[in-house]
């Protein structure tokens, strides 16, 4: 099972890393929104994975509150950059 | 079959989701850096949120082993795949107003002709004023 571990951690932090090089490059706000909300997911992801090795699910509040707060950050950020596009 | 070859079930299963769940996360942080505009980019980006977190979600129940957590994990995904069209809605939706998309790469663009046609109708009304009223609705 470490081994199951250690390439989770791999793949997420591949992934994460992906993610911040959008968020450094991408041409347009909403390009860097999105990278954003995927790295907010990917730390979901993790917390999860560190649920299951230390089989203790406290952490489990932290990805509820994840799931909230990307879904208001991105409907905040997609407002701003329409209601800015209109006038 | 004995508890010891349930158990051994109970890893290999928690092992196989984990290991898919976060190759939706590398497929996604992958799509973001390889797909040419925003649109093609929110089609990757989806991936984590709703399988790759079934998957977590469903390995971290396994791992717990017990149906106390059932609920909250249950409510982390049903949050999840409510808020995840909301808001990838409104992204397109602004993505679409601001013009950050590659028009030669769209097959179809129903939102096109509906623009096309408000435009007509506010010209024939009040000739000289441009809005984007169509796409408020």
């Amino acid at each position: 099972m470490t081994i199951v571990y250690w390439v989770c951690g791999a793949l997420l932090a591949l992934a994460a890393g992906c993610a911040i090089v959008r968020i450094f490059r991408g041409p347009s706000l909403l390009d860097r929104m999105l990278a954003t909300d995927v790295l907010l997911v990917i730390v979901g992801s993790a917390l999860l994975v560190h649920a299951v090795i230390t089989g203790s699910l406290v952490n489990l509040v932290f990805v509820l509150v994840m799931a909230i707060a990307g879904f208001l950050g991105s409907v905040t950020v997609a407002r701003t950059v329409a209601a800015r596009e209109q006038r | 079959m004995s508890p010891a070859d349930w158990s051994t079930v109970r890893d290999v299963a928690v092992a196989v989701l984990l290991v898919l769940g976060c190759l939706m996360s590398l497929a996604a942080g992958i799509g973001l850096l390889r797909f040419p505009d925003l649109l093609s980019r929110m089609h990757a980006a989806t991936k984590p949120q709703v399988l790759g977190l079934l998957c977590l979600l469903a390995a971290a129940a396994l791992a717990a082993g017990q149906w106390a957590w059932v609920p909250v994990l249950v409510l982390i995904w049903i949050l999840q795949l409510l808020t995840a069209p909301v808001s990838a809605h409104m992204v397109g939706r602004a993505a679409y107003r601001s013009k950050h998309l590659k028009e030669h790469m769209l097959v179809v663009d129903d939102l096109a002709d509906v623009v096309r046609r408000a435009e007509e109708a506010d010209a024939e009304t009040a000739p000289g004023t441009e809005t984007t009223r169509a796409l408020d609705g």
